[in-house]
């Protein structure tokens, strides 16, 4: 055995240094425009088109510009609001439904479940049209309600819960049972707190996708004041695509949040993928 | 034995309430989801289908059930469109090289971060960073990077290559597209096959080591086959995604599809004839022939994989 270590130790260690080398390579690949694009988010317009970077003149008058001068405020606001509602409701609405899925004996569940694997064949632009049309009738459309309700809930986050659900001991939720406790309290206080992996995974998937949605914000807000913040970017860049400096800033105003949440959820993200039977 | 008695009946009860209590916590449990789903789904799902054999303008005064039924011609109109076939085209084209590159470079880096290195978590997170980045800012950095005194052309003319402006040509605007979307997605396929990786046993390459075998043997007859429902629910997800490209199209080319429609994609085609020009049979038409694309191509893929890799 230790012959044949050592005998392996020269291959292994060229091996390394390849993973090594493709590593790196992939970490400037990922991060080297966002860099580029942070430091020209804090460069004055005459520095802009230079390839260099003069740290002395670096400010933040580009952020406080766009903010103060176009709708950025109200647009960040108006997405934290639309993410916040749907993200909220998404956890609670897909884990009951994946948790009914999984754990509760009920008529037509076996149906329900293979029509929602069916549904998730279909995309969702096929539904665009008529849902478009019956928010027009309902007077959603330019409004938070037509921004929120349609999107309370996913398919794809029910499965997920429901696997994970299927993953995690039952006893425990049946001695509570025996005891006399209500399913509400069960599911709230026993098999949501067991849950926090998935949550996480559904939590980071669902806010960076409502945050990060383009296409029917982008329908459904035909006012600036209800843009969100990718519709309004877009808008602005439409417009003001010579000014580098201050398109740059909003899309680091946009790209930051997300980018701040993973890295505090990423652990248990990681998890919860691996956990909840994605992969099968 | 008169105790005994006395209780079994109320246990069995006790089981039957207990029961049709599960029954009725199951549909209150669920109850949000079907209430959604059927008013902003399943509901919107048939009228499309109807739609899509009728014309039906959604400025029309008449309401869409006196819409005059065309029956095909919607779809025979669509297919013969000139505009969607370069949108079809441009869609194929695109994800014949998106899909592949992009689940390559994953796999690479999820076997890269799963090998023995240091920083694995590190490097794993700077991996899916791109990943949570919204479409729409993947866009403007690329096309800040890509622009014609732009870094990347600025880099490049140090080897004597002649500036382009690449989103403006009509040669080079989807490939930058292509590189925006592989760029931004890898992340997300890296985690489903690095959760593929980990699941696989150790002791299969420990025996495979007291065979003798080589890394490349290890990688071919271990990991590629344990790894195959992994690698099939990738490409299958990877496909979807990428026949429903739009966003990158659209903030590149401002909704135009252009230059010269070689950033039309299908779903741009679907919005614009639905929402610009106004022909509602024409979109949900244009939707189906989109989801029939998507289905066919997951039947083909499952065919492929064999039968054994259900999702």
């Amino acid at each position: 055995m230790e012959t044949a270590k050592i005998k392996n130790k020269k291959p292994i260690s060229l091996g390394k240094v390849i993973l090594y080398t493709l590593a790196i390579l992939y970490a400037v690949i990922a991060l080297g425009p966002f860099i580029w694009t942070l430091i020209t988010s804090f460069k004055p317009a005459a520095e802009t088109a230079k390839m260099t970077v003069d740290v002395s003149k670096l400010t933040v008058s580009n952020y406080t510009y766009i903010w103060t001068k176009f709708p950025f405020l109200r647009w960040t606001l108006n997405s934290i609001i639309v993410a916040a509602i749907v993200t909220g409701f998404n956890i609670l609405i897909n884990s009951m439904a994946g948790y009914a899925l999984a754990r509760l004996d009920f008529p037509g569940k076996k149906l329900i479940f293979l029509l929602i694997l069916a549904m998730m064949m279909v995309p969702g632009q096929v539904v665009m049209v008529p849902t478009y049309m019956l928010l027009s009738k309902f007077g959603w459309v330019d409004s938070f309600k037509g921004l929120t309700i349609p999107f309370l809930y996913s398919l794809f986050n029910i499965f997920l819960m429901r696997q994970f659900f299927l993953s995690i001991p039952k006893s425990l939720e049946e001695a509570a049972l025996i005891d006399g406790m209500g399913r509400f309290r069960i599911f709230f206080k026993i098999a949501m707190p067991l849950a926090g992996p998935a949550l996480s995974t559904q939590f980071i998937l669902t806010f960076a996708g409502n945050w990060n949605s383009f296409l029917w914000p982008s329908l459904l807000a035909s006012t600036p004041e209800h843009y969100t913040l990718p519709v309004g970017l877009n808008s602005f860049y439409g417009q003001y695509f010579s000014l580098w400096n201050q398109v740059t800033a909003g899309v680091m105003i946009l790209t930051i949040p997300t980018i701040i949440l993973f890295l505090i959820f990423q652990k248990n993200f990681i998890k919860g993928i691996a956990t909840s039977g994605l992969k099968d | 034995m008169l105790q005994a008695q006395k209780t079994a009946p109320n246990k069995s009860s006790g089981m039957k309430s207990l029961a049709r209590r599960e029954k009725i916590d199951g549909w209150l449990f669920i109850a949000p989801f079907m209430i959604l789903c059927l008013i902003f789904f399943v509901g919107p799902l048939l009228v499309a289908f109807m739609l899509s054999f009728k014309e039906y303008s959604f400025l029309d005064s008449n309401t869409m059930f006196q819409a005059k039924w065309v029956w095909f011609q919607n779809y025979i109109d669509v297919l013969k469109n000139p505009t969607f076939r370069k949108a079809l085209w441009n869609t194929t084209r695109y994800s014949v090289f998106v899909a592949p590159i992009q689940l390559v470079i994953a796999l690479l880096l999820a076997l890269v971060v799963n090998g023995g290195i240091k920083g694995k978590s590190f490097f794993r997170t700077v991996y899916y960073i791109p990943t949570q980045t919204s479409a729409v800012a993947v866009a403007v950095i690329f096309m800040f990077l890509f622009k014609q005194d732009g870094i990347f052309n600025k880099f490049t003319s140090l080897f004597g290559i002649q500036p382009h402006n690449f989103l403006t040509e009509p040669k080079t605007a989807l490939p930058v597209i292509m590189s925006m979307a592989i760029w931004s997605s890898v992340g997300l396929y890296m985690v489903i096959f690095l959760a593929g990786l980990q699941d696989i046993p150790d002791s299969l390459y420990e025996a495979a080591g007291i065979d003798g075998a080589s890394n490349w043997q290890r990688f071919r007859y271990i990991t590629i086959p344990m790894l195959k429902p992994t690698i099939f629910l990738n490409v299958v997800v990877s496909m979807i995604g990428c026949f429903q490209v739009y966003d990158q199209a659209y903030v590149v080319s401002q909704g135009n599809g252009g230059p010269l429609d070689s950033t039309m994609t299908v779903v741009l085609y679907l919005t614009r004839t639905g929402f610009r020009e106004f022909k509602m049979g024409q979109a949900c038409a244009t939707a189906f022939i989109l989801f029939v694309i998507i289905f066919a191509l997951t039947i083909a893929q499952k065919k492929l994989f064999g039968e054994e890799t259900s999702m």
